[in-house]
């Protein structure tokens, strides 16, 4: 930095406007979002007819649930610098637990339940080896994808479920029932999800323990948060979302398949970057790459001897 | 009076490697002690194991005001106003002000749900009459990243007198600071002991340390190579004996 430019920059900074700051701040979510707009537009121009009716949008709310339901706690698992990859396979392997009791039992409730516990028990296996034992979570998920996939190959002899006992039950019209006559519920679920979400991330002291997980691991550790169980408690949340998120899926199409989640691998994770959660490639736990711009919108940081402390001390 | 701090018969092996051989150390109150020593001394592993986050080998023993220490976890340092201030380190970068602040130790309501408004209101009153941050540029809700070392070594240093340290212990406070900035971080130092607290000082640089500690204590490869008050040795004197301690590991030569 020249000496001109470290004497500019305690005015740029007090320039900052309340919605310049906004901007500069989400300037990648903006851009996400301003992308999404044009690609709208186009398809709007495409192919006015489709694009302007509500079927079209039906359709998505009724289908995107499905991997953003994932998606939105695997964005906490990705800030605290994190991955899993294995929530196609727990998607199946819930539901392999509801068919296990279903069977069993002939109850839909404690199927599933059954369902839920299945997906928090892979989320905390996933959390215990990659904690506790120290693989890197990349691998572990890898690892746990085949070792779930595995199972619910085995327990189900690779064979699906009906599901329209279902229908019958309260369970349906809570899941995928339609407000309104036409919101499926899956979509209120999922935006019920995001806002949970935000709170817990943004409010909750849970929340800023993932942050604080994720930017500086050693500093957080120094600082007394309990980085081990952050993570932990990060890696059971997705494998609830994602139980939960194959239970309505197979509750839409009224089957089990044993190959359930297949194919959401790259839909879900597309999401959650192209929804901007920082990624360990801006190096959280490495303190000495964080002066240099890692996201969109930091400003340039004065070196020690030319920084702006001078004027502001 | 005893000491703040003792450490007795101290030893942290990593595998195969002795970080610290029989260490014994202490701070007493209001005490600075300087702590000297060249890169793989030992410096970190001694900070590590006073703030909870290495447990020491068995057989050695931390002593708080006399009393001994059976588990020291980091939650029981920073309970007993154990306090590190890193430059670098202690600050989560992409967060903003006032969350660095309170780093590990939220404000909370009842549920674990934030106090935000709070801990944004202490920032403020922090930032406006111990961190000398009066520009309007920066709000507790600036990111941490845009600082310049001197500030962010304020925000370390306000975040540990916030919490009631007792004992601050400063990791290489001056390193790659401005002749300026490194001025205020020496006055912080004084000012701990004006206001009645304890530090460990650690730098590289004997200039730093020299003038502002009471008593310095030599470590070199993992072992206390001796100790001295500042005032039997001038400037000089302990310069030629550092260089002695690092060409034959002992200062009695």
């Amino acid at each position: 930095m020249t000496p001109d430019e470290a004497a500019r920059l305690p005015a740029t900074r007090a320039a900052a406007r309340p919605l310049a700051r906004f901007l500069r701040r989400n300037s990648l979510q903006v851009g996400i979002v301003a992308v999404a707009l044009v690609v709208w537009v186009l398809f709007l121009l495409g192919s006015p007819r489709t694009f302007l009716s509500r079927d079209i949008y039906v359709s998505f709310m009724s289908t995107t649930p499905f991997f953003a339901l994932v998606a939105i706690p695997l964005t906490l698992v990705v800030i605290a610098g994190e991955i899993d990859l294995s929530f196609p396979s727990v998607m199946a392997f819930g539901m392999m637990a509801y068919d296990v009791l279903f069977v069993a039992t002939g109850s839909i409730w404690l199927g599933f339940l059954a369902c839920l516990a299945a997906g928090a028990l892979a989320g905390l296996l996933n959390g215990v080896i990659v904690v506790k034992v120290g693989v890197p979570s990349l691998v572990t998920t890898i690892g746990t994808q085949f070792l779930l996939r595995g199972a619910v190959m085995i327990v189900t002899n690779g064979q699906g479920l009906g599901m329209t006992e279902v229908e019958s039950t309260a369970l349906h019209g809570l899941l995928v029932g339609r407000a309104f006559g036409f919101m499926p519920a899956q979509f209120i679920w999922t935006v019920a999800a995001g806002l949970v979400t935000w709170l817990l991330l943004n409010r909750h002291r849970y929340g800023a323990h993932v942050y604080l997980t994720g930017d500086n691991v050693e500093s957080a550790r120094l600082m007394g948060v309990n980085v081990g169980r952050t993570k932990i408690v990060t890696f059971v949340l997705v494998g609830l979302a994602a139980a939960f998120a194959g239970f309505v899926v197979s509750t839409e199409v009224l089957f089990f398949w044993p190959t359930l989640g297949e194919g959401y691998m790259l839909n879900t994770l597309a999401s959650v970057f192209l929804g901007g959660a920082p990624g360990r490639s801006s190096g959280p736990s490495s303190p000495r790459s964080s002066s240099a711009p890692s996201t969109p919108g930091s400003s340039p940081r004065g070196s020690p001897a030319s920084g702006p402390a001078s004027s502001t001390g | 009076m005893a000491n703040l701090l003792e450490l007795r018969n101290v030893s942290k092996t990593f595998g195969e490697v002795v970080a610290l051989r029989d260490v014994s150390f202490h701070v007493g109150v209001n005490e600075i002690v300087g702590l000297l020593g060249d890169n793989g001394a030992g410096k970190s592993t001694l900070v590590k194991i006073v703030t909870g986050y290495h447990a020491p080998d068995p057989g050695g023993e931390l002593l708080w005001r006399g009393k001994k220490l059976s588990h020291l976890s980091v939650a029981r340092a920073h309970q007993l106003g154990i306090e590190v201030v890193y430059q670098e380190r202690a600050l989560a970068d992409k967060q903003s002000l006032w969350r660095n602040i309170f780093m590990g130790r939220e404000l909370t309501h009842a549920g674990g749900w934030l106090d935000v408004r709070r801990m944004r209101q202490e920032t403020l009153r922090l930032m406006q009459s111990a961190m000398g941050f009066t520009s309007s540029a920066i709000s507790p809700e600036s990111t941490v990243k845009t600082f310049s070392g001197g500030e962010r070594q304020g925000v370390a240093i306000t975040r540990a007198l916030h919490f009631r340290a007792e004992l601050v212990i400063l990791d290489e406070p001056t390193m790659g600071l401005s002749l300026s900035e490194t001025r205020k971080a020496l006055d912080f130092v004084d000012g701990i002991r004006k206001a009645g607290k304890s530090a460990i000082f650690i730098d590289h640089n004997i200039f730093h340390v020299y003038p502002v500690v009471d008593r310095m204590v030599v470590l070199d490869r993992g072992a206390v190579a001796g100790q001295f008050m500042r005032n039997e040795l001038t400037l000089q004197e302990l310069t030629d004996r550092l260089y002695q301690v690092a060409r034959t590991g002992s200062l009695d030569g």
